[in-house]
């Protein structure tokens, strides 16, 4: 790797896999699947170098058994893949969350459904916010919109999941993966070699009792004890909501969108801004857990509310959920399959802020 | 002497073991444990024709029988 | 088979061990002491056995970390010592590689039904195989899927009821038995494989065998091992453990025939290589 702080010029997917090095990141499980396919491939020779491990499994089913395995014993471990990857990987992923198992998983969200394209898309925000899998159960969410975020967010991702004892999704599409962009990195973070020692898989050494990572619970009221223990942990996520608030302070109406299509949207935003209309723009950064506070309190002050997404409404559902009490939202969807430029937002916002 | 001991809340009343003994001493008892299951035994008159060869140990599914050997060859009584 | 050859205080009742014997045959160090909750006549409690023995007598109980599967065996953690990891069905060879490569310097081991093994997690296994992981496969195959209540496996016998093929499995219609032991021997990263039986003292006294070599073939670092073990399953084959054990001999071996497939060490410890058997009756 370059030396700390110097700008880097690279993919989202090459930043996502620095970032991951950089947090500590000691083994890779990949599998090929476009627009993801940097990641595996930056790994396959980084990971090595930097004294890790790197597999390319048979599968997706595979790779994320394999995040399982390395989870449970306590190493920093990643996956990634694209949208129909991801749906391969939902068994384990719910196994992870069940078991309670940190992990870092990289969805570059591509049109759907079935095979759908090899160009972004974000028809899997109902996938990665509402688990996924089976059962009842919560991925922290990052939505990075830049290669700079995607650097970040991954790179504090495994501190996340550990923190949580959950497995974390990175959220992007092909529009982050592939493009370039200059990136800062940072001072490699040093992991406690310890982390996760009061849980982790290392063998008894003779020295304690055996420890047991699993996700069955059949014993009378076992199961409830389980999940109300889950739905604990994902209550004390919402300390991690994190957003972008752009010119929101006087604005009328609020754009809410995330991803590439939030800084898409950004620029419409400004463009119009130049124009004079009283909009603005609010970027979840988390996608779960959903920052519905910030955006009841925008709704509480009266603003209206216009979601654009690249897919048939999915996280407008949120939004409407956040705004209910004072207010509703609009939605502007762009069809998987087509390419968003900030100019074809223009029309829906103006309509939007026309309104009632 | 040698010898066996049927851990008999363990025994799932199987009777592997009475097909693998060699001096055929293990039977079904009519004693039956909290499980349900008819216990299998060594007569108190037969145990002394236990050779400790661990056959029935070693087929036993639960673990339930213990095998003691005498150290000499004769029987020491 | 002596597990410890110090006379310590037998668990028994109104039972010491005196100067004139020695105990010979108890329950191993790792495996824990409580009752299973497998059917009269299974034989998992054999093979937890065989393994835990191991464990102690090759020093590995206080470095391994075990991998369940899903099965009647997924509580093998109530049973066995060790660390373990309950993976997804089908997907305990992934689960220990990530494990193996998580932790190299520790002992790993999955332990799967043939419903497991080799049906859902075929590919799993195939290339854990393939790739040459060190990990140790213990193989349980009895020819059902016996949690979920005796439905037909990839390995149930031609002509087998179940309650999934109640006329019996038909060749035409559900295929052939799969014999995963020749399968696997063909891999590139198998050094040991072998099938054993748990129908006799003789054949669990030999499948021990294989289990110690294919944990050597492990902690020598020298590739993957897999031992497949004919089991019993009486409940779902509706016949007492005697009669289960009567169709392991007479049924069961004629088609997996037993011995070792694989053994790259070629130091003849486990005797020599059997013949691939012929195709599907």
């Amino acid at each position: 790797m370059a030396g700390k702080k110097d700008k880097l010029f690279v993919k989202g997917n090459e930043a996502i896999a620095m970032g991951a090095l950089a947090a500590g990141c000691k083994c890779f499980f990949g599998y090929p699947i476009t627009p993801q396919n940097d990641i595996p491939e930056f790994m396959s020779k980084a990971m090595v170098d930097a004294g890790g491990e790197f597999v390319q499994a048979e599968s997706e089913v595979a790779a994320a058994n394999m995040l399982l395995g390395a989870g449970a014993c306590g190493i920093r471990a990643m996956t990634s893949s694209s949208s129909p990857g991801m749906s391969l990987k939902q068994e384990a992923i719910s196994y992870m969350a069940g078991s309670e198992i940190p992990a870092v998983i990289v969805n570059m969200n591509r049109g759907g459904p079935g095979l759908g394209d090899i160009g972004p898309a974000q028809g899997d925000y109902y996938q990665s916010t509402r688990g996924g899998g089976h059962g009842d159960y919560r991925l922290l969410v990052l939505a990075p919109a830049s290669a700079q975020e995607a650097y970040d967010m991954t790179f504090e991702a495994f501190d996340l999941a550990f923190r949580y004892k959950n497995p974390v999704l990175i959220l992007g599409d092909a529009i982050i993966g592939q493009m370039k962009e200059p990136i800062t990195p940072r001072e490699p973070k040093a992991v406690d070699p310890n982390e996760g020692g009061e849980w982790r898989l290392e063998s008894t050494g003779g020295k304690r009792d055996h420890r047991i990572i699993k996700s069955l619970f059949l014993m009378d009221g076992e199961l409830a004890g389980q999940n109300k223990k889950l739905q604990a942990k994902y209550d004390n996520m919402q300390k991690f909501v994190d957003f972008e608030s752009y010119e929101t302070k006087d604005a009328e109406l609020i754009v809410v969108a995330y991803g590439s299509i939030g800084r898409i949207a950004k620029n419409a935003v400004r463009a119009l801004r130049k124009k004079g209309k009283k909009v603005g723009l609010f970027r979840p950064k988390t996608l779960y857990p959903f920052p519905s506070v910030a955006l009841d309190k925008l709704a509480k002050e009266g603003k209206r509310f216009l979601t654009i997404e690249h897919n048939l409404g999915q996280m407008v559902d949120d939004v409407r959920l956040a705004v209910r009490k004072h207010a509703d939202s609009a939605l502007f969807c762009v069809y998987p399959g087509n390419m968003p430029s900030p100019d074809d937002f223009e029309a829906p916002i103006l309509k939007a802020l026309k309104g009632k | 002497m040698s010898r066996i001991a049927v851990q008999e809340e363990r025994c799932k009343g199987c009777l592997l073991c009475t097909t693998v003994c060699p001096v055929q001493i293990i039977q079904q008892s009519e004693r039956i444990n909290q499980n349900g299951y008819k216990v299998a035994e060594v007569p108190a008159a037969s145990m002394d024709k236990c050779t400790g060869c661990t056959s029935c140990a070693t087929i036993c599914p639960d673990v339930a029988i213990t095998v003691w050997r005498s150290k000499k060859p004769k029987k020491a009584a | 088979m002596t597990t410890k050859a110090k006379a310590v205080a037998p668990k028994v009742a109104a039972n010491t061990a005196s100067e004139t014997e020695e105990l010979v045959f108890d329950r191993p160090e790792s495996m824990v002491d409580r009752a299973t909750h497998y059917c009269p006549g299974c034989h998992h409690g054999i093979a937890h056995r065989l393994v835990a023995e191991l464990l102690d007598e090759m020093d590995l109980t206080k470095k391994t970390i075990a991998v369940s599967s899903i099965g009647c065996s997924v509580f093998l953690y109530n049973y066995i010592d060790v660390d373990t990891v309950e993976a997804p069905h089908g997907r305990a060879p992934a689960v220990a590689t990530g494990v193996k490569r998580a932790r190299g310097d520790k002992f790993v081991f999955t332990y799967q039904g043939d419903g497991d093994l080799a049906s859902i997690g075929m590919a799993e296994i195939m290339h854990a195989a393939n790739r040459g992981e060190r990990l140790t496969v213990v193989f349980v195959n009895n020819t059902v899927y016996g949690m979920t209540g005796g439905q037909m496996a990839p390995t149930t016998l031609i002509g087998q009821k179940t309650t999934t093929c109640p006329g019996g499995r038909c060749k035409d219609r559900e295929g052939s038995p799969i014999r995963m032991s020749e399968i696997i021997a063909q891999l590139g990263g198998v050094v040991f494989a072998a099938r054993g039986s748990l129908d006799s003292v003789k054949n669990i006294r030999q499948a021990k065998k294989y289990l110690k070599k294919a944990f050597e073939v492990q902690e020598q670092g020298l590739g993957f091992s897999f031992v497949e073990l004919l089991s019993g399953c009486p409940t779902n084959w509706r016949m007492t453990p005697l009669a289960a054990n009567k169709r392991i001999t007479e049924e069961m071996i004629p088609y997996f025939p037993l011995g070792v497939y694989r053994d790259s060490t070629a130091d003849g410890t486990c005797g020599s290589l059997v013949a691939p058997a012929e195709g599907g009756k």
